[in-house]
């Protein structure tokens, strides 16, 4: 069994690229189970899906220590989910920090440590960067599938499949940039 | 058999449609929202409708069930508080058409101001109750429940809680059925509660209770998976996953009927396994049926009462298995990322006046929740859909003029329809003085934009009638009412200040569509 977890901020798209994967995972005939939450991700709370694939799936929710992969699209939302890795999880983060409230209001600090601590703790850290990728791929939108290119490396499903997929979920005015997005973020990958 | 991934929600959408079902109604809530918007949206050929709360939601239901449809309602826990009058006598009346009641439960209160337990209601007013584990169950139940209401004259609650609704699976997807209405027969005995009709009815309800508990053994809806018979658990929604993956070896009693709960089928898991066990979310609801069977049972002696359960929880309550995590603790501060108002929301220029004004805020069910954060920190009592109202009163009521001359009431614009209007009427009415802030963002906004009796909009994207709260408000007896737009602070300021100085009742609607808002 295979577990992923999305984690970024309400409005970078996580859901949606959680949906792309299970649609890959059905088509491999896998198993497939979800959860996630969103209730107040519209007003730019944390937002987190639990993607889980094989034989057979039971719980929807990934155990801590359970994750194989966790994508997180913004750096402080790294931070929350460290309970979910094992020595051998892999750990991808975007490269960006946005501001939570209390920090925006001067109550409280980002971490300027994050990156160092990470590093210094746990090697499975890949910490990649993504602003020029979407710079040429022509909109900011596209980081959840640059995220998911990155992602791709890691699991054995075919390009064709991840294709299909995004097309799937995508609309047809933005899947050229999408497609761009997700072979990008792929080759971003060593 | 064609399969697809749904959420949760979807697949109820989807197990209504297969059923049949002809009328749909309720009110926005999360965890339950998706269910009609989703047949809004893919099942159009079900007369699907937001009602203004969840008790007329659930009325239209069982008039329609009344009348011979196939009908469901739909709400999260505490809208069921809301419904629990006409849920009650209607378990009296009994059916026509299949009713089904669709409840969404939140453990961990993700998105709701309580964790209460919805399978006390079931038992309480008498009627069967499903408790789907992943969204494939929570198709096939919401498919059956139509069945059983039928069969049992009963309406049937579904339970799910935010790990059902909002968890994807693989759905199969069946043909919808065939259902043509049920003849309406004129039957005031059945269908008008007076004490006469109502006590037979009892009655009648009783014998159903028990060939239902026959039901919940036979029906397969509850089942025992034997394996090794040490130890037994008995688990239900989604707890029954986690028991399932974190004990394989065990036997599991899975319960998907949850009322009435099978005796039989509960006396022949106890007496065959060494050691039993209740796995369950909130209350020991299954815990302490099991008990007055006469069995000794573990359960929320090591199963938390309180927040949503989770498979490490279960792993460590029955296995004792402690997690090891490969990192030190993290020495930093990690700031939360709360929910906020958005940049340029009409409510944050609200709160902006009434935190500068100092004044005592009492504050209700919606997005503007939010004004009791920093950096607005601006809401001193809330509870409830509506509360907002009658609580501003019960201050004045408390505390006198000063208490009055010192505070207001805010309440969004579906919030005030849904239960804002008999307490302005009591406010009036009881002689209060208070401020009333309608924040009328044209939109139920927190739950995703839905549209509602003041905006013009049917869930089905028709045009219709809007509501005109500036009326609403005068028709209640207010003669002080004005409408402001929000974006003008400085005018905005001035009416608070008089309004709230003024010694009669008054109403601000302060006017401005949600940034979000399309």
């Amino acid at each position: 069994m295979k577990n992923v977890i999305f984690a970024g901020v309400g409005g970078q798209g996580v859901i949606l690229v959680s949906k792309i994967l299970m649609d890959v995972a059905l088509k491999n005939g896998f198993d497939v189970k979800e959860s996630e939450v969103h209730g107040m991700a519209q007003r730019g709370g944390s937002v987190e899906c639990h993607v889980r694939f094989g034989t057979e799936v039971s719980s929807p929710l990934i155990p801590k220590a359970g994750a194989d992969y966790i994508l997180c699209l913004e750096l402080l939302e790294a931070m929350r989910k460290l309970e979910y890795l094992n020595k051998n999880s892999v750990l991808i983060i975007n490269r960006e920090q946005i501001n939570p409230a209390p920090v925006e209001i001067g109550a409280m600090e980002y971490p300027s440590d994050i990156e160092s601590w990470l590093k210094n703790n746990f090697p499975n850290t890949i910490i990649v960067d993504t602003g020029e990728i979407l710079k040429e791929v022509g909109t900011k939108r596209a980081l959840n599938v640059v995220m998911l290119g990155c992602l791709s490396r890691f699991l054995d499903f075919n390009i064709k499949d991840w294709e299909e997929s995004i097309s799937k979920f995508v609309k047809e005015s933005a899947l050229e940039q999408n497609i761009k997005a997700f072979k990008m973020g792929r080759e971003l990958i060593a | 058999m064609k399969k697809e991934i749904m959420l949760g929600n979807e697949a109820i959408a989807r197990g209504a449609w297969e059923a049949g079902c002809h009328v749909a109604a309720g009110y926005p809530g999360t965890p339950s929202t998706e269910i009609l918007e989703t047949i809004a949206f893919k099942y159009r050929d079900i007369k699907a409708q937001w009602s203004p709360n969840e008790k007329v939601a659930l009325e239209v239901a069982a008039g329609a069930s009344v009348a011979g449809a196939r009908a469901l309602a739909t709400m999260k826990h505490v809208g069921l508080n809301v419904a629990a009058d006409p849920l009650f006598t209607f378990s009296y009346t009994g059916v026509n058409g299949g009713l089904v009641i669709i409840n969404a439960d939140d453990p961990g209160a993700w998105s709701s101001q309580n964790e209460q337990d919805n399978r006390h209601l079931a038992r309480a007013a008498k009627v069967p109750m499903l408790d789907a584990s992943s969204p494939s169950e929570a198709k096939e139940f919401t498919k059956l429940a139509f069945d059983i209401s039928e069969k049992f004259d009963r309406p049937v609650i579904v339970r799910i809680t935010t790990r059902v609704a909002h968890s994807q699976g693989i759905v199969n997807l069946e043909e919808k059925q065939n259902i043509p209405l049920k003849d309406f027969v004129r039957d005031p005995k059945k269908y008008v509660m007076i004490p006469a009709h109502a006590r037979p009815r009892h009655v009648f309800i009783e014998e159903q209770i028990i060939k239902l508990k026959e039901y919940s053994t036979t029906s397969g809806l509850n089942f025992i998976e034997w394996k090794n018979k040490k130890r037994g658990i008995i688990a239900n929604g989604v707890a029954y996953q986690y028991v399932k993956e974190v004990c394989s070896e065990d036997s599991i009693l899975k319960i998907g009927m949850v009322w009435p709960l099978p005796d039989d089928l509960i006396k022949e898991f106890a007496s065959q396994v060494e050691e039993l066990y209740v796995v369950e979310e909130l209350d020991p609801f299954i815990e302490d049926y099991v008990k007055s069977l006469g069995f000794k049972v573990k359960g929320k002696e090591i199963i938390p009462l309180c927040g949503e359960l989770t498979p490490e929880i279960v792993d460590k309550a029955l296995n004792g298995k402690n997690i090891e995590s490969p990192l030190p603790a993290y020495q930093g501060v990690i700031p939360p990322r709360p929910p906020k108002l958005c940049a340029g929301c009409p409510h944050g220029f609200v709160f902006n006046i009434l935190k500068k004004l100092d004044l005592v805020v009492n504050g209700d069910i919606g997005c503007y929740t939010l004004g009791v954060l920093p950096p607005y920190s601006a809401m001193h009592s809330q509870g409830c859909m509506g509360a907002s109202i009658g609580m501003h009163l019960g201050f004045e009521k408390a505390r006198g003029d000063e208490m009055a001359r010192n505070s207001v009431a805010v309440i969004g614009d579906s919030t005030f329809i849904h239960s804002g209007i008999t307490p302005l009427i009591d406010l009036v009415y009881n002689k209060g003085t208070g401020t009333v802030i309608i924040m009328d963002n044209r939109a139920t906004a927190m739950t995703g934009h839905q549209e509602n009796p003041a905006t013009g909009k049917t869930l089905m994207g028709e045009e219709t009638f809007e509501l005109d709260l500036e009326m609403m408000a005068k028709a209640c007896g207010v003669k002080r009412v004005t409408v402001v737009d929000p974006r003008d602070a400085e005018l905005l300021e001035k009416v608070i200040k008089e309004e709230v100085a003024a010694k009669e009742p008054s109403v601000i609607i302060t006017k401005r569509k949600c940034i979000l808002k399309k």
